[in-house]
């Protein structure tokens, strides 16, 4: 049976690639993520997107693997594979069936040491890449959400998107990509994760044969601005043609190591229901709200169709993030004034026992939940020793459980403040009229 | 009564329990121990297929609504009961089936399947509650109609099914129809489309089986109801020619193109063979054949795939990519290439092999999770796949010879016969 006390092995080789390895018998499946310690925050002026370009081209053929061969290998053992990058993280993952271990543990030494960066190869993935943000401009919401945190952050490199801005991929060069690739991708500076139905001593023996011999890079030398306190109320306006309004309300928030996190995470939980802690799996299911102080106050009046609450892990302050989509035909005042209302009422008078209670048995739950698989058991081990230490993550539970009602009144009163928000607004234009295609409903 | 775990054969494999109750419930149970969790699937077969005529939208609505309260509990009950358990209730309406799904703790499993079997049986739908779900439904419609995707594809399938085939209908109805719908509309539709005889209830998890048969026997053992007419669906018609429309949205940044045939019913024998040929074609590793294609070599799309939908009546196979308004052309001549060679060629050996053994392989990990497993016994169950269909299952994946593989592709995908939907700031 899975458990978040299960044994997690720690070990570090001699270049500097730590490994965790949890066993885990209940399916013929392994798990094997590599993590590095480098993500949107690591860029700089005219490399914004890097870090996730990176991500792409090192799925494209290795100096051991063609780049016609790069697909098939993990398919083979019935096999999923991927990757992403975020702010503080960039990972690559393969499940499979167990005896696929020694093929993901031969892919992943090949992706921090041998990637090719094809000149055409990375020509060809600029396009896709550009694909992809227009893609996401399509959504009002991620524009807004994307406008919302460049709004909120004047310094720190959390500002900008992690799939760069338009110019910076239009003019970024291949020798720009492999610089980049080459500063990170180094023992000393990823974390080797393995989960499933494998011999821990021969899966580590593995690791060595495969990983052993890297050589450690650099250390890489972080000088991170640190965002300046934030003194007064901003607000963003977004006016293009749509047919539906968003708002959203960020609050500059701690990050995963600072003791307002987990009475934070409570919070959310009171506001809009529990998410847990895995970004890779639980924020796809959407949480428990029905009773939740924000739905109650916005969905139940009719105000808003959907609301939502934002607190992510991260290694540095983030944001905690408030949004709503409203009713045809509400407007968008009246969903921000309903919204500030409840968060004013918290931020005074804090929340009640009852619902600290309910918010600990949403996560308890929930972290029950996030570890129905290898791959998410795997995640999580990853995630945290990436942006902080794993042990974070092993004593979720117990931090949790010891959120006390004060703890939360702590945090709502010092997060929670107008100085410290940023509002933002999508408000819609009317779409031109435009011919519905013949004999279509 | 005893629960029979023994297929018409020793074997292994997840060697589900089934019975069907008096009343016609089936209960669908196997028990697992990865995690102190229990996955509860109840499905109804009254998907979006029965609404009413000219009320397409209503099963719709009555899935954002059936939870809001029933006879004994009001909905405000119902949240704290979910809620405070941590358990997200999911309802969704698919064609044939409305669904309630849900994870919980394997100690609150018996309460919460009481609920759940509350809500299916008795909902109130009381009338403000029904007001403000039509307003999300209106709201969500309005998101729709923002969204390329959404738009090219409910355009295939309304050219694709056309006349009022259920599967050619939006499955949340228009803002017209869901404004005129009224409790009553829903009450009548519970009234006439749910039933003990229409329902299969899977529980999968931290729960003995015979235990979680007791329970669901406990829970729906006294529900009564007529046993609904079964819904017909008609063939689709077979297109003649090609046909291409352009749905303009001038204020976004990417088209959306959705590019199908309609195909086979999930019962039919070539299933497998289709099955495998879409594999190649557009799901493989990144995409199959188009993923290599239009996305590595020619740099074009980031998502470029295609999906199979066979089903009770003969489903689609949509091909679907997101390019600049600047490639949509190509992207559309690249597509019809590589479904004129397959037509023309068929797969290779090594094709059909990889992707097999990927089917063949990915099962592991498709039961890993409570959940998964559920979903797959409730799809043996509405196909009628047999409870050893995990067993058997490789077996009619390597069966399938390449010369059946080419004769689905020339059969499902033709070119000159497709029909083509461009989605997003694109003018013809």
């Amino acid at each position: 049976m899975h458990t978040a006390s299960a044994a997690v092995r720690e070990t570090t080789l001699d270049n500097g690639l730590k490994v965790l390895l949890r066993e885990e018998h209940a399916a013929p499946l392994a798990s094997v993520w590599c993590w590095y310690k480098v993500g949107s925050k690591d860029e700089g002026p005219g490399l914004t997107g890097v870090s996730h370009w990176c991500e792409h081209m090192n799925f494209k053929g290795t100096a051991h693997i063609p780049r016609d061969q790069v697909k098939g290998i993990i398919e083979q053992y019935g096999g999923s594979w991927n990757g992403y990058t975020w702010i503080d993280q960039t990972t690559y993952l393969e499940t499979a069936t167990r005896d696929a271990l020694d093929r993901m543990l031969f892919i992943e030494s090949e992706r921090m040491a041998s990637c090719l960066y094809h000149p055409d190869d990375c020509e060809s993935e600029r396009t896709v890449i550009i694909s992809e943000l227009q893609g996401g401009e399509n959504d009002p919401d991620q524009l807004l959400d994307q406008e919302l945190t460049a709004t909120a952050f004047k310094a720190h490199p959390y500002r900008h998107p992690t799939i760069g801005w338009l110019s910076d991929l239009q003019t970024m060069t291949r020798d720009d990509l492999y610089g980049y690739y080459r500063r990170y991708y180094i023992p000393n500076n990823a974390t080797l994760v393995i989960v499933g139905d494998v011999d821990g001593d021969e899966a580590l023996r593995q690791v060595d044969h495969y990983f052993g011999g890297i050589a450690p890079g650099p250390s890489i030398a972080r000088r991170a601005t640190a965002e300046p306190e934030q003194s007064g109320e901003r607000r963003l306006l977004l006016r293009k043609e749509g047919t539906t309004a968003y708002l959203k309300v960020a609050y500059h928030a701690p990050g995963i190591a600072h003791p307002h996190f987990f009475p934070l995470l409570i919070l959310d939980a009171v506001l809009t229901g529990a998410k847990g802690l895995n970004l890779w799996a639980s924020f796809r299911v959407p949480p428990p709200q029905r009773s939740t102080r924000l739905y109650r106050a916005l969905v139940e009046r009719g105000l808003a169709s959907y609301v939502s609450g934002s607190l992510l892990p991260t290694a540095d302050p983030f944001l905690f993030t408030l949004s709503a989509t409203a009713t045809d035909g509400e407007r968008l005042s009246s969903v921000e004034a309903a919204l500030l209302e409840v968060l004013d009422d918290v931020r005074r008078n804090g929340i009640t026992q009852p619902e600290l209670a309910k918010a600990k048995a949403q996560l308890k739950a929930r972290l029950v939940f996030d570890g129905d698989s290898i791959t998410n058991i795997a995640h999580q081990l990853g995630y945290f020793e990436t942006i902080a230490t794993v042990g974070l993550f092993l004593n979720a539970p117990a931090a949790i459980a010891a959120v006390t009602l004060e703890d939360v009144a702590a945090a709502a009163r010092s997060i929670l403040t107008q100085e410290n928000r940023t509002i933002g607004w999508f408000d819609p234009l009317p779409v031109r009229d435009e011919p519905r295609p013949n004999g279509v409903a | 009564m005893a629960v029979n775990t023994s297929g018409p054969r020793a074997r292994a494999g997840l060697a589900p329990a089934r019975e069907r109750l008096d009343n016609g419930v089936v209960f669908l149970g196997k028990q697992t121990q990865t995690t102190p969790a229990v996955a509860i699937n109840l499905a109804v077969r009254a998907g979006s297929i029965v609404d009413p005529p000219g009320a397409p939208g209503t099963t719709w609505l009555l899935s954002r609504t059936i939870d809001r309260g029933t006879l004994t509990q009001p909905a405000n009950a119902i949240a704290e009961a979910l809620d405070s358990r941590g358990i997200t209730l999911s309802i969704t309406v698919s064609r044939h089936l409305f669904s309630l799904v849900c994870t919980c703790l394997a100690e609150d499993f018996d309460p919460v399947l009481a609920l759940l079997g509350d809500i299916i049986m008795a909902p109130a739908l009381p009338e403000p509650e029904v007001a403000i779900r039509k307003g999300e439904v209106i709201t969500a419609i309005r998101q729709d109609d923002d969204n390329p995707g959404v738009r090219a594809t409910e355009t295939l399938m309304a050219m694709l099914y056309p006349d009022g085939h259920p599967y050619g209908r939006r499955t949340k109805g228009s803002i017209d129809i869901v404004e005129s719908l009224t409790r009553d509309h829903l009450a009548g539709l519970h009234a006439a489309r749910f039933a003990p005889s229409v329902l299969t209830a899977v529980i999968v998890g931290d729960v003995d089986t015979t235990r979680a048969r007791d329970a669901v026997a406990r829970v729906f053992d006294g529900w009564r109801a007529p046993v609904p007419s079964a819904p017909a669906v008609a063939s689709p018609p077979v297109p003649r020619e090609r046909r291409r429309v352009v749905v303009p949205m001038m204020n976004k940044a990417q088209a959306d193109i959705a590019y199908g045939f309609t195909t086979i019913r999930r019962n039919d024998p070539s299933y497998y063979a289709y099955w495998l040929m879409n594999n190649a074609l557009g799901q493989y590793s990144i995409g199959g054949r188009l993923g290599d294609r239009i996305r590595e070599r020619q740099g074009m799309a980031y998502y470029v795939s295609s999906a199979l939908d066979a089903n009770i009546a003969e489903g689609p196979l949509v091909i679907r990519a997101g390019v600049s308004p600047a490639n949509v052309d190509r992207a559309i001549a690249s597509i019809d290439e590589e479904l004129a060679l397959l037509r023309r060629d068929g797969l290779t050996a090594k094709e059909l092999d990889e992707s097999r053994r990927y089917l063949i392989g990915s099962m592991p990990r498709a039961l890993e999770t409570n959940a998964g497993i559920a979903n797959f016994l409730q799809t043996e169950e509405i196909f009628g796949l047999g409870l050893d269909y995990d067993v058997r299952l490789p077996d009619l994946l390597s069966a399938v010879t390449l010369d059946e593989t080419h004769a689905a592709a020339r059969q499902a995908v033709d070119p000159d016969r497709a029909t083509v939907v461009i989605a997003g700031p694109y003018e013809s």
